[in-house]
């Protein structure tokens, strides 16, 4: 298990947990990103920027903060 | 009958209302274009009604000031009808709205839209057995062409003369049994006054909904008895209550989608990944976002360079012969002066870069490069203190402050939303290009005018940085989630559509009040009054190094920040404004009014948005900005004269 943030780029991961509180939960639910998910790693910005993953079909930049809470095993 | 377009960000809901309803709301490929409802009166197939297109919204659940714009209208009782709008290729996420809108027991036409795209990804989707599942009408659309929207407003008729409400699909037993204890007790203790459904309220409280739990808890007792439903919930799941509903709700979603569709055949390979490996590369990335903006540039003034040369030089002539025609000194003479310029200034100087500017900015904003930006920005905006998302109105600032200021409402914390609101009105809009354009571009060189961007985007750097430090708040933010849709290549008439919806409020709106003000000053001028103005403000005109003349134009331009350059012409009463300032004097002018004080309309914009202090904060704030930088600039070219 580890989180968002450390998945390689091109790697799929399946979601375990959410973790943050109720507002970061709701947000991430949005777009379609519950535990249970399966998340495909697109690419990472530069200097730390956002993560750019692919969920239910549609494109979704997050935070490197918020990807530290998403907590994932990674799929082989 | 008030018919309601929801539905998520981004799936179409206002170019639905502009084939509704005529050109009336802007559209783009992103995420939040709408943050305020627009509504209309229109008859659709011979019923008149008042139809509102409502911001998206991702869920019903209290989200930022404009999804709750959009959640308080459906909320509100008011609404007859709700056309649930949905992107047809990302059918699964979009199920979880819908299912939550058919929880509000409202008549509801689904309007499966975008299905070319869908049909791209390999989604099929049987319309028929969804529309039997929800119990609503399904019908396919792909409004940007006006694919099956004649099937649509039919079914909108038989709709509202039914009254069809929807089926509201049932959680897992248990989850249910819960909801009926608290819907019973509800109904008992609580007597909504017929507004919202009972299970819609008895669902938002399970989810711990903010709104609706402060609202019960004002209202009597059963506040604690709403805990102990949430924490039966949690013993049994192991999860917080929240989380059992999305989950559960996501679960159906999932159930039903793949109930009603199938993935016929994988995605094709698809160029458009391709396009977005190098656009939203590591580094190839923040080349090609240069080389957008460089080439942007270019097409600007490329055009409006060739135009502006030969038309200046056609008025220049004209008012020349308006002197030999009325005589020196004539009332009539600075009348038609006043009128001629303020007609010039519009047709030679303005519409030249207004127009190339806007078009070129509504392909970029249609084709779905702007979350790109966003994508690739968010780490230096995150390096200044803001969050990635205030890049969409800074963005937007670069065509009207106005909707930028607005737009800040997809930003969560007000906070944020006052720091941004200030900074957008920094950034250059068409108006302040225009004269960046008109003046240095094309009487100084294009370098210069780039300079004086790239001047700016340092500044609303530095100034983020000096707000944060003035007015700090708690880091309590989330960092950036946004959405980056897929590329589209919308029919070039919508592009076009929309600049001329721009371009119109300028024809219409700002020139007739360029071409008053020029007569207004000209009459000033006339009668001997702006010489009294210009002495007031001699102060400031003598610091910067300006001719006292210019004066009255810098009180003009908070009119309308076009009214700056018109007048100028008009205060130097010529077009040809290097015989009588010099270059150094045309870039510290420039400086000064890219920077100063916004105009009214943005006051007025800020006055809402932030309030009276904020909209204050941002006068003095940009004032002083704008008096250290044009002073600076004035040094700076004393020292290293570049011409």
């Amino acid at each position: 298990m580890t989180t968002l943030d450390q998945v390689y780029e091109n790697k799929k991961a399946t979601v375990i947990d959410i973790q943050g509180g109720q507002r970061i939960r709701q947000r991430l639910g949005q777009m379609g990103i519950h535990p249970g998910d399966i998340i495909t790693i697109l690419r990472y910005g530069a200097l730390r920027g956002p993560i750019l993953i692919e969920i239910h079909s549609s494109q979704v930049a997050l935070g490197r903060g918020i990807a530290s809470k998403v907590i994932v095993e990674e799929m082989e | 009958m008030r018919i309601a377009l929801a539905g998520q960000p981004n799936c179409g809901k206002s170019t639905l209302f502009n084939s509704i309803a005529g050109y009336k709301a802007i559209t783009s490929n992103f995420p939040g274009t709408t943050v305020k409802y627009t509504e209309t009166k229109t008859h659709i197939n011979g019923l008149i009604c008042t139809c509102i297109d409502l911001p998206g919204t991702y869920s019903l659940t209290s989200g930022d000031p404009a999804e709750l714009e959009a959640r308080r209208h459906l909320l509100s009782g008011e609404v007859d009808v709700i056309i649930n709008v949905v992107d047809a290729s990302l059918l699964c996420r979009s199920l979880e709205l819908t299912l939550q809108l058919l929880e509000l027991e409202v008549p509801m036409i689904l309007c499966l839209n975008m299905m070319d795209e869908a049909q791209r990804k390999g989604i099929q989707i049987d319309a028929q057995k969804l529309s039997n599942v929800l119990g609503i009408p399904v019908v396919p659309t792909i409004t940007i062409t006006g694919k099956g929207l004649k099937e649509l407003f039919i079914e909108v008729v038989s709709v509202i003369e039914e009254k069809k409400k929807g089926q509201v699909l049932k959680f897992s037993k248990d989850i249910e049994a819960i909801i009926g204890e608290l819907v019973s007790i509800l109904q008992m203790e609580w007597p909504v006054e017929g507004k919202l459904p009972s299970r819609f309220l008895a669902v938002k409280l399970l989810e711990n909904d903010e709104f609706f739990v402060k609202e019960i808890k004002e209202a009597d007792h059963s506040s604690n008895q709403v805990r102990s439903f949430q924490e039966r919930l949690e013993q049994i799941h192991g999860v917080p209550s929240d989380e059992v509903i999305s989950s559960e709700r996501h679960a159906l979603a999932m159930n039903l989608f793949e109930k009603v569709s199938a993935v016929i055949h994988p995605p094709k390979k698809d160029v458009r990944i391709t396009i977005d490996h190098w656009v939203m590369h590591k580094w190839v990335g923040y080349l090609i976002l240069a080389g957008i903006f460089y080439g942007f540039f270019n097409f600007i003034f490329g055009i409006g360079g060739y135009i502006e040369e030969p038309l200046i030089g056609l008025f220049e002539g004209w008012i020349g012969h308006l002197e030999s025609f009325f005589g020196k000194d004539s009332l009539s003479l600075f009348l038609s002066k006043g009128v001629l310029q303020g007609i010039a200034g519009g047709i030679a100087i303005v519409l030249p870069y207004l127009v190339p500017f806007l078009i070129g900015l509504s392909l970029l904003e249609d084709i779905g490069y702007l979350p790109r930006a966003a994508f690739l920005m968010d780490v230096f905006m995150h390096r200044i203190g803001l969050h990635g998302k205030s890049i969409i109105p800074f963005i937007l600032g670069y065509g009207c402050s106005v909707p930028a200021v607005m737009a800040t409402r997809i930003l969560e914390f007000p906070q944020h939303r006052f720091m941004v609101s200030i900074l957008t009105t920094m950034i250059p809009c068409a108006a302040r290009i225009t004269i960046i354009f008109g003046l240095v571009a094309f009487f100084i060189s294009p370098n210069a005018a780039l300079a004086i961007f790239a001047l700016n985007i340092l500044v609303v750097a530095v100034s983020g940085k000096i707000l944060s430090l003035l007015f700090p708040y708690p880091e309590a933010s989330l960092g950036l989630i946004l959405e980056i849709p897929a590329y589209q290549l919308p029919p070039l008439r919508n592009t076009l559509k929309k600049s001329w919806y721009r371009i119109r409020e300028f024809i219409v709106i700002a020139w007739p009040i360029l071409i008053l003000g020029s007569v207004f000053l000209a009459l000033m001028e006339y009668a001997g009054v702006e010489r009294h103005i210009n002495w007031a403000l001699s102060p400031l005109t003598h610091l910067l190094g300006l001719p006292t003349s210019v004066g009255t134009t810098l009180i003009f331009g908070l009119l309308r920040k076009e009214l700056s350059l018109i007048m100028l012409t008009q205060a130097l009463g010529t077009t040809q404004v290097l015989t009588v300032m010099t270059k150094t004097q045309v870039m510290v002018f420039t400086v000064f009014v890219t920077f100063y004080i916004p105009c009214l309309a943005t006051i007025a914009a800020l006055w809402k948005e932030i309030g009276k202090k904020g909209a204050w904060v941002a006068v003095l704030f940009t004032l002083s900005v704008a008096i250290i930088l044009a002073l600076m600039t004035r040094i700076f070219l004393g020292i290293f004269p570049l011409w």
